[in-house]
């Protein structure tokens, strides 16, 4: 208690309330938020200068020229006029927007029952569950591609499998190297970022309210469509979004298993920074490439969130 | 209610099983429930049975990896423990792994108390600010991070892939410190002060003794995330490289594929004692309803 | 000597965003009383006991403690402790631990906090507990400890977050008593946070009733019963009705107040902060009115009635009255000093009348 009194004493005298630490420490102990961003702001810094500068300096890149080996910070649209004029961008461009929803779609398809499950049917080892979800999410991306090449190869582990078995003489040659393994690959790949959203709604939903809807007359049916499904639609919502824009511009996979008709915008822009050699013009593509994500997914949450409000 | 959602999934099995009318959701167990428990073990099947692919052809004595399988060998990983390169990548991604964790963990601890212990305006977009890593892909950060490098004048090294692990790193470490902080009651902290401590030495006596299986978890999920990330390193990887590097540049050659079997082998049973054990003890304790499942 | 301004808050004001959380309260707190904050959720309190502890610096105004400004002073060097309603027992601590956490930089020797310990544990009523664990303390017991763990640093001041709450009500009830007898004990100013009208009443020298970041009234427990200044007050604190009216004029020591429902009303209730004139509220406790089922023999302060409804209970009944000129029926509490051995038929609807005194008719404000 001395000791208390004595701070309490000390810090009561007047000259040392002028002082500017007094002051100082006056103004972070009043305003709580000064104290919040003060703890914020080393990981604010970091992204910052690690994502932000980065990304600005990406745009910038995107207006400028490669000169051979040098780069010619003269503004210029040409990389865009570029984009314009060949149209195998945008089409490649558009492929990949497609095979991601499909991807996504996919995704979501396969992961909501088992969210459901998880949330609804399991009582005892739901911390089992969720880990036996979780944790391939966390092993490496690289190798679950790879995998699924190993599996879907032209001597693969399907084709080798059934021909050691009898069933066909000649590989299947439609296994592997076309947009609908990377399509399986993704889908595989992103399970868990599908699953937990879904499943945090799900599990958020006052159980109550089901048993209302049953007394209310609902049949089982009825009652998950007219309340699980549309409050696990915000879950479904996060848990699309999440597969989908990370899935666009993926070129791991595309070059695993996609082979030459399976390649996807990601690839067109690692090339530009490899063999091609022209950053400018991968610059400017993963710009359009962001743009035209930040514009499907603004579109997508603006039409949802209008719905919500129709009803 | 079982039959209803099977339909929204496409391989169900027996959804012409009897429908469980009346299905009271608290102490139901999956066994009243059982197309969907199967439709569950599907799933799992499908998302663990083509990673087990890898360890079992590397053990599979033939450069090809194709079935019948033709016997028993070690010889795979007796040569990627004689390869000095591939030794020297697992070296550099332990390196790169492990400042990356205690990195990421630390400005983690950081924001996660920040986030969850003031009452900040702006909260909610900063949040997403700084998960904004988690949906960018992966690719425009990797390009944006190597352009920056370049014009910045830095050399690539495994300090520019750090760093661009720890940027992916960090929402994941805050995430996992979140949970743990909102685990325990603010007022622990408030009476640590209240009796005395200061912040700092609240921290040591208080926040870390209670939040130490979120750390620890969070640090070993970090150094996970590096040690397998490929796209950023494949960026910003200088004349050193990391493991994922290693195997992507081993792909090409065919005859080195029974060794890139066993090492990736290696690399998902870490992964997966690292990751599991980490997940247990942060999700101990802390219910499974929390906000942040991820 | 007490001092009377122990604890000052003048124009103490917080405001959480456009919320004004605490909204300019000046008063005193003597030393080593015991000190209540009423109100209901959300009405301030809690804010005002967080910015006696640091844990909120007030937006304007400031905070002093045995003389000291506290604007600027961290939780940690201000000589308060508070007992939280949580109570945030250490979990990774066992007893003993959770007690002498505060003892650190005390200054005293390994064995002269053990001694304070133990001391405390007696004093709580549970020696021999230092050994146990966090978790396996009852509610009760968590409160005590968490107590004890405040009054070994010897505060200036002790503050108490609606400690109780999370009590049974027999444990609580003994808990109030224990914990006024342990403030008597240790001359402890204590600060007390409850929503709980009687909780509050039991225990306190003065109450402040707080409603919107105001305080509404400060005074003794009996004081705030029986002379609420306000109607918030009075309707805060127990039951009340409330009648209104307008005031015709004086009769002798009597206040003639024309009212809906109970006619002319005779008031001498004094230190009420009434107009003298003009419009008026008479209320009046449901105790404060004698019910009969005959016709009493006087002229004033009288007023004929249905039974509407009425309620045993055991000590004391409830009945609604229904009165010409009011829509809602008057509420009467009537004590059973005799037995009852017949129980009243509301049903019946039959006549009664109620009858009071002329200092137990309120006159307040609006």
């Amino acid at each position: 208690m001395s000791d208390q009194t004595q701070a309490a004493g000390t810090y009561s005298q007047a000259e040392e309330q002028t002082t500017f630490g007094f002051k100082l420490r006056a103004l972070f102990l009043k305003h709580e938020w000064l104290r919040g961003y003060l703890l914020l702001s080393p990981t604010l810094l970091v992204m910052i200068c690690l994502m932000c500068v980065p990304l600005f300096m990406l745009v910038a890149y995107s207006f400028w020229t490669q000169n051979y080996l040098d780069i010619d910070k003269t503004f210029t649209l040409a990389n865009y006029e570029a984009y314009f004029q060949k149209p195998i961008y945008a089409a490649l461009m558009f492929k990949s927007i497609r095979m991601s929803l499909y991807c996504t779609f996919a995704t979501l398809l396969l992961a909501y029952p088992m969210a459901y499950f998880i949330a609804f049917k399991v009582t005892k080892n739901k911390l089992i569950w969720l880990i036996l979800i979780t944790v391939p999410f966390w092993t490496s991306y690289l190798l679950r591609v790879f995998a699924w090449k190993v599996i879907l190869g032209f001597n693969g582990v399907i084709n080798s499998g059934l021909i050691s078995l009898g069933i066909i003489n000649e590989p299947l040659e439609f296994l592997l190297y076309n947009p609908t393994a990377v399509v399986l690959t993704l889908a595989h790949a992103w399970a868990a970022f599908a699953i937990l959203p879904i499943y945090v709604s799900l599990e958020k939903i006052d159980r109550s309210l089901l048993e209302a809807a049953t007394d209310l007359g609902d049949t089982p049916k009825e009652r998950f469509w007219r309340v699980t499904w549309p409050l696990s639609l915000p879950g479904v919502i996060a848990a699309g979004l999440l597969v989908f824009i990370p899935t666009v511009g993926d070129y791991v996979t595309p070059k695993l298993v996609g082979g030459t008709t399976g390649i996807m915008i990601g690839n067109i822009v690692q090339s530009q920074f490899g063999k091609a050699n022209n950053w400018p013009m991968g610059a400017a593509l993963s710009v359009i490439s962001m743009l035209m994500i930040t514009i499907l997914v603004v579109t997508f949450i603006a039409a949802t969130n209008r719905a919500r409000a129709k009803n | 209610m079982s039959d209803t959602v099977s339909k929204a999934g496409s391989d169900v099995r027996g959804s012409e099983a009897p429908r469980v009318v009346e299905s009271k959701h608290e102490g139901h167990s999956w066994t009243g429930e059982a197309p969907l428990f199967i439709y569950a073990v599907w799933y799992l099947a499908f998302l663990y049975i083509p990673v087990l692919f890898l360890p079992l052809f590397s053990f599979n004595d033939s450069i090809y990896v194709a079935f019948p399988l033709k016997g028993f060998t070690l010889q795979w990983y007796a040569d990627m423990l004689e390869n000095p390169a591939l030794l020297r990548a697992l070296e550099n991604s332990v390196k790169v792994g492990a400042a990356v964790a205690i990195a990421s963990t630390i400005l983690g601890i950081f924001a996660a108390k920040a986030m969850t212990r003031y009452r900040l305006p702006g909260k909610g977009p900063l949040t997403s600010f700084i998960m904004l890593p988690l949906v960018v892909p992966g690719i425009i950060l990797g390009i944006a991070l190597l352009v920056i490098s370049n014009t910045v004048g830095v050399d690539l090294s495994l300090y520019t892939i750090a760093m661009a692990h720890t940027l992916v790193a960090v929402p994941f470490a805050m995430l996992v410190l979140m949970s743990r902080l909102e685990g325990f009651d603010k007022s622990l902290e408030e009476a640590s002060l209240d009796l005395g401590e200061n912040a700092f030495q609240t921290f040591l006596r208080v926040t870390l003794p209670l939040a130490w299986p979120g750390i620890l978890a969070s640090t070993l999920l970090t150094f996970t995330i590096s040690f397998d990330e490929f796209i950023l390193a494949f960026f910003l990887a200088g004349n050193e490289v990391t493991l994922p590097i290693y195997i992507w540049s081993q792909l090409r050659f065919p005859n080195r594929l029974p060794m890139v079997l066993s090492l990736g082998a290696c690399i998902l049973v870490a992964s997966f004692f690292i990751v599991t054990f980490s997940e247990v003890i942060r999700r101990r304790g802390v219910g499974t309803q929390s906000g942040s499942a991820i | 000597m007490a001092r009377e301004d122990y604890i000052s808050i003048r124009n103490t004001s917080k405001h959480f965003g456009s919320v004004k959380a605490v909204d300019d309260i000046s008063f005193n707190i003597r030393q080593g009383e015991f000190f209540s904050l009423l109100g209901a959720s959300g009405c301030g309190k809690t804010t005002l006991l967080r910015m006696l502890a640091g844990f909120e610096q007030p937006t304007l105004g400031n905070i002093y403690i045995d003389g000291q400004p506290q604007a600027g002073v961290p939780p940690h060097q201000r000589p308060v402790n508070m007992v939280f309603q949580s109570y945030a027992i250490f979990p990774h601590l066992n007893v003993h631990k959770n007690i002498a956490y505060g003892m650190r930089k005390s200054g005293l020797s390994k064995a002269e906090v053990d001694k304070q310990v133990d001391e405390m544990l007696e004093l709580i009523k549970l020696p021999g507990y230092g050994k146990r664990g966090a978790h396996q303390l009852s509610g009760g017991q968590r409160q005590r400890i968490a107590l004890a763990r405040a009054l070994i640093k010897r505060p200036k001041v002790l503050l108490l977050d609606e400690p109780l709450g999370a009590l049974d009500k027999k444990l609580r009830e003994q808990m109030q008593l224990e914990l006024r007898a342990l403030q008597r004990d240790v001359g402890i100013t204590f600060v007390f946070v409850t929503h709980d009208q009687e909780e509050a009443m039991t225990m306190s020298d003065r109450i402040a009733v707080m409603s919107m970041g105001k305080v509404l009234q400060i005074d003794s427990p009996t004081s705030l019963y029986e002379i609420p200044r306000v109607k918030e007050v009075a309707d805060f604190i127990g039951t009340i009705n409330f009648f209104e009216g307008e005031i015709k004029g004086k009769e002798g020591e009597a206040t003639v107040v024309e009212t809906q429902g109970l006619g002319k009303v005779h008031s001498t209730a004094s230190g009420a902060e009434a107009p003298t004139s003009g419009k008026i509220t008479v209320a009046l406790r449901p105790e404060k009115f004698n019910i009969s089922f005959q016709q009493p023999n006087v002229q004033t302060n009288v007023v004929e009635g249905v039974l509407q409804a009425a309620a045993y209970l055991g000590d004391r009944s409830h009945y609604y009255v229904k009165i010409n000129g009011r829509e809602a029926p008057v509420a009467v509490a009537s004590q059973n000093a005799q037995r009852q051995m017949q129980a009243v038929d509301a049903d019946k609807h039959e006549k009664v009348w109620l009858t009071w005194d002329e200092d137990s008719a309120l006159l307040l404000k609006g």
